[in-house]
């Protein structure tokens, strides 16, 4: 990324948006020249040299999310056709385990943004709702890796969830309401019980990356 | 008054003993003379004439000495039974004390029983009969029911701290009771290092069935309680092999000389002992799962299968002298997973059943010869050995907990906080296990034989006793971290999202986590394992096969009464938005859930049901039952119901429009996804949803045939479904009325609708129907907001 003390001040500067410490960085960045072929900026193809990442059933989502503008807090919507490295870490700061030691708000902010994350997995169309079609979508897709179930169950499970999702959202509803679909506060709200505090971080400190041949 | 509970229900057999016992002694007094008798034979035959009338034969003979050894351990499980459901049946009982205080008790009952009769009591605990018979189904039961995927998420800190810890607890006991021992006013100068080290060993073997039903009960947290069960599962291995290697130790160097290569040799043959156990339990639980593959014609034979190769595994290690424990317990966790794809519903029902109850006859029994050896004359009773052992235990438990885990949390990204360690301390309850390992003491090599077994009873005693009892309100006290265990679907789904989500991104980052190593072996599992051990046609679960019976009933039902059966719903593909509330029903949610589990991971047991002494009913089998009965029930309230139902409050703007039979093309009109105000009150009766979800897909081609097949009696039709479009305002006349219940619930495109195929239209119009049949009023709505919540 330049020359040398470029590079540290860049370090440093990033260190600061996306709060990863400096070897975190460096070893990122390695994994980044890697999957870009040594190019300043990734496209969607570069993830195809990922080997392990065919056999996950919700793998296009993924690669979606790191391309997602909102994820990139680059705009409303949208998908951006490559990203740098600043925007790779972007994408992967919203993995880092939370710091408890920091204040409640804090806490509390970085559990949004996770849970905002996971929200625009689902909501691929970025209107702000997880319609029932997208619900069902997801749900194909995770299901999709088993041969023996077939469309019709994953869709009634996609519906069936829905119904519950309506059901603790917004309660006992009229017969004329309409649920349109979840919204991220409603998402929130299905999402209380569950601690993503310890499920949704990837441990950046000890990785012992095993260099994958492409 | 527990005691008063326990003898109330088995006065029968407490006077069945005693008499045996007293008739015993009279029996053997009266064999032995007539032994005697007749030994003199040839002189015997010829005095014949002039004997008492003892020699001719007697009308009623007693003969105790034949039955004594089975005759009174049948009595002691039976008693124990009999105990365990007093136990049960007085409510607060179990809240207060574990069920091993129970089995204690009742051993020290038959103790004093015995000992107060002077009774010889048949020997039934030695070396090989523990090793052999008893210890295997124990263990062989805590394997089966491990949940393992919590356990191997936690693997690498179960290990170190079962393995560590057992080392720990097990060297430092017996070193600081060799320094107490050198102290020579407590004449205990006698014993080696080597007994001391031993003991250590035996004490330190945790028996945590008593923090683990607490646990369960005040659900706890999955990690706490993982730590305790994977301890409880590894430790008896591990203090069996220590114990092993120490005897052995003790048999080749009385003089306590030992070089430092023996001590190495010792370190290897332990790693030795271990992964070798566990390697050969993992050959024969892959052998046992691929012969059930072949069974489906002779499954009475499956339940033996699985016992037999999982003794077998036992059997081979310990001939190997290797950890047969390990290697059971390998066994069994391998096995299952395909042998409970591979049995039949009954077999795996017996197999759990039947191996419940190996497990609990066998700690039955130990307990009970645990309590019978209290109450006797070999006891040694030395004061400072027996209380410097008990402090000994608590602090060397307490630094191993904290020392180890202090050092754990550094590598683990979910620590465990000072509370739950402090539980995992209290825990530290012992059990059968060590008692079984002081009795079976050689007595040549360890001359104060008794006084081990005492300090290893009282130990015993104290920790499960008063530990056992105050870890309950222990734990509400201190208010350890709960579990939430909200079982619906979004959790289970989002969940297992998030789990592809991580595993992904830790594919891009390049690292090695855990993640993939299971998502590897899962697909090694499927490639090539699954191929090999499954069966072909796969034996569908058991709820659908179910549910394909009760489907045809019903629609035989129906046809045979004269109502169209429209039994096969599913909430409709078109519909874009939800509208009201929509109740699924618990029995949905549980199928739901089966299927996901069953699809998206291995199961996952995100309920932590372990129990030793019972097992949870069989909740599928039960909700099967229960909606085959409501759903005869609904049919049967339809049948009556008849007009009440509010027609045409809201036909307004939304018309409904029927099929009046299966083959006809769908004609002008909006057609109201009608279809789904079914799911609405089929929720309200819990039965529909259910069949949709899991039926479904297997049933589909099912519908198509019964479609053709059915011949509805045009009179008892109900009317409005036969009307079609014009039932707005229609009189209804008699029978039936229709439903025109506009009930909102998806509100669709019709656009869509008309390009639909036709079978999912004869799925809405069948629906649409059933609902006309019905019809329930809208008071039905059960408010089923705690939908998440198991009823």
């Amino acid at each position: 990324m330049g020359a040398a003390h470029s590079a540290s001040e860049e370090v440093r500067e990033l260190e600061g948006k996306t709060g990863f410490s400096s070897d975190q960085i460096e070893q990122l960045h390695r994994r980044f020249k890697q999957l870009s072929g040594d190019q300043p900026t990734i496209r969607k193809e570069n993830f195809n040299n990922v080997p392990d990442l065919e056999l996950n059933p919700i793998r296009s989502k993924i690669v979606r999310a790191f391309f997602d503008n909102r994820n990139l807090r680059k705009g409303p919507s949208g998908l951006a056709d490559e990203i740098n490295f600043e925007d790779f870490l972007t994408i992967m700061s919203y993995f880092r385990p939370i710091d408890t030691t920091l204040g409640e708000e804090e806490v509390e902010l970085s559990r949004r943004e996770k849970l905002r994350f996971l929200f625009h997995m689902y909501d691929s169309d970025s209107d702000g709702r997880i319609t029932l079609e997208e619900y069902r979508n997801v749900v194909e897709e995770l299901l999709s890796g088993n041969p023996h179930i077939e469309k019709e169950s994953a869709r009634s499970i996609a519906d069936g969830a829905m119904m519950e999702a309506a059901s603790v959202c917004v309660g006992q509803m009229e017969p004329d309401q309409v649920y349109e679909g979840i919204t991220f506060e409603d998402f929130l709200k299905i999402w209380q019980g569950i601690d993503i505090e310890t499920k949704m971080h990837v441990r950046f400190l000890n990785m012992e990356t095993i260099a994958l041949c492409h | 008054m527990a005691l008063e509970m326990l003898l109330c229900p088995s006065p029968g057999s407490c006077l069945l003993l005693l008499v045996a016992l007293a008739s015993s002694e009279a029996a053997s007094d009266l064999n032995e003379s007539a032994n005697s008798t007749a030994q003199d034979a040839p002189n015997a035959w010829f005095a014949a004439s002039r004997t008492e009338p003892d020699e001719r034969i007697s009308v009623f003979e007693l003969d105790y000495d034949y039955v004594q050894i089975p005759y009174e351990v049948t009595l002691w499980i039976l008693l124990a039974s009999l105990a365990k459901i007093g136990f049960h049946l007085y409510h607060r009982l179990p809240h207060l004390m574990p069920e091993s205080c129970l089995l204690i008790l009742v051993g020290a009952l038959v103790g004093s029983i015995i000992f107060g009769t002077d009774h010889k009591s048949p020997p039934v605990m030695d070396s090989s009969i523990y090793f052999l018979y008893l210890l295997p189904p124990i263990v062989l039961e805590s394997g089966y029911f491990m949940p393992t995927r919590p356990f191997f998420e936690n693997l690498g800190s179960i290990l170190w701290w079962a393995g560590l810890g057992a080392l720990i607890n097990a060297l430092g006991i017996g070193l600081s009771l060799h320094l107490v021992c050198q102290v020579q006013a407590f004449g205990l100068g006698d014993l080696h290092l080597l007994q001391n080290l031993l003991f250590g060993s035996l004490i330190s073997a945790v028996d945590p069935v008593a923090a683990l039903a607490v646990f369960e009960e005040a659900r706890v947290n999955e990690q706490l309680y993982m730590m305790i069960f994977g301890e409880a599962l590894l430790n008896d291995g591990i203090s069996v092999v220590l114990y092993n290697m120490l005897i052995a130790f003790t048999k080749m160097h009385k003089f306590e000389e030992i070089e430092p290569v023996d001590i190495l040799a010792g370190c290897a043959r332990f790693i030795v002992v271990g992964c070798g156990g566990v390697f050969f339990g993992i050959i024969f639980g892959f052998i046992s799962a691929f012969i059930t593959r072949f069974t489906q014609n002779i499954s009475a034979i499956e339940p033996l299968i699985v016992f037999m190769f999982s003794y077998l595994s036992y059997l081979v290690a310990e001939t190997l002298y290797l950890s047969g424990i390990l290697a059971i317990t390998a066994c069994a966790v391998t096995m299952k997973k395909y042998v409970e794809e591979n049995v039949s519903q009954t077999s795996y029902t017996t197999i759990k059943y039947f191996m419940k109850m190996l497990s609990s006859v066998s700690e039955t029994l130990i307990f009970i010869f645990m309590g019978v050896s209290t109450i006797g004359k070999n006891h040694e009773w030395n004061w400072a050995f027996i209380c410097f052992t008990l402090v000994f235990c608590q602090i060397w438990r307490a630094i191993s907990v904290f020392a180890l885990f202090y050092i754990s949390n550094q590598f683990r990204t979910f620590p465990f906080s000072i509370k739950d360690q402090f539980i995992i301390f209290y825990s530290g309850v012992r059990g059968a296990g060590s008692f079984s390992l002081a009795f079976l003491l050689p007595l040549s090599l360890f001359p104060r034989k008794k006084l081990f077994v005492t300090a290893t009873l009282v130990v015993i005693y104290f920790t499960v006793f008063i530990q056992g009892i105050t870890i309950g309100p222990l734990v509400r006290y201190l208010d350890v971290r709960k579990t939430n265990k909200k079982e619906s679907i979004n959790e289970e789904l989002h969940i297992r999202l998030m789990d592809h989500l991580k595993a992904g991104i830790e594919d891009v980052c390049g690292q090695w986590s855990h993640y993939q190593v299971r998502d590897k072996f899962k697909k090694f599992d499927h490639k090539y394992l699954r191929k090999i051990l499954i069966r072909k046609n796969l034996p569908k679960s058991s709820i659908v096969s179910l549910y394909k019976k009760l489907e045809m009933k019903q629609a035989i039902e129906m046809v045979e009464t004269g109502i169209l059966s429209s039994t096969v719903f599913s909430v409709p593909y078109q519909a874009q938005r939800i509208q009201a509330t929509k109740r699924l029903s618990p029995e949905d949610v549980e199928s739901m859930r089966d299927i996901l589990t069953h699809n998206l991971y291995q199961v996952r047991q995100r309920t932590l049901s372990y129990n030793k002494y019972n097992l949870k009913p069989q909740t599928s089998e039960k909700q099967a039952k229960e909606i085959l009965i409501r759903r005869q029930n609904t049919l049967r309230e339809s049948l009556r119901k008849g007009h009440s139902l509010p027609w045409g409050t809201q036909a307004g703007a939304k018309n409904i429009r029927y099929l009046s039979f299966p083959y006809s093309k769908p004609q002008s009109g909006r057609r109201k996804a009608g279809a789904v105000e079914a799911t609405d009150d089929d929720s309200s009766d819990l039965g529909f949803p259910s069949i949709m979800f899991s039926a479904h897909p297997q049933l589909g081609s099912l519908r198509e045939s019964r479609l053709a097949q059915e011949v509805i009696p045009m009179k008892s039709l109900p009317q409005g479904a036969v009307a079609g479009p014009f039932n707005n305002g229609r009189d209804p006349g008699p029978g039936k009325r229709a439903v025109a219940r506009p009930r909102p619930l998806f509100l669709t495109l019709d656009e869509e609708f008309e390009s639909g195929e036709e079978s999912e239209e004869e799925a809405l119009a069948l629906r649409a129907r059933w609902t006309a049949e019905r019809g329930h009023s809208r008071e039905h709505y059960q408010s089923y907001s705690p939908l998440l919540h198991r009823k």
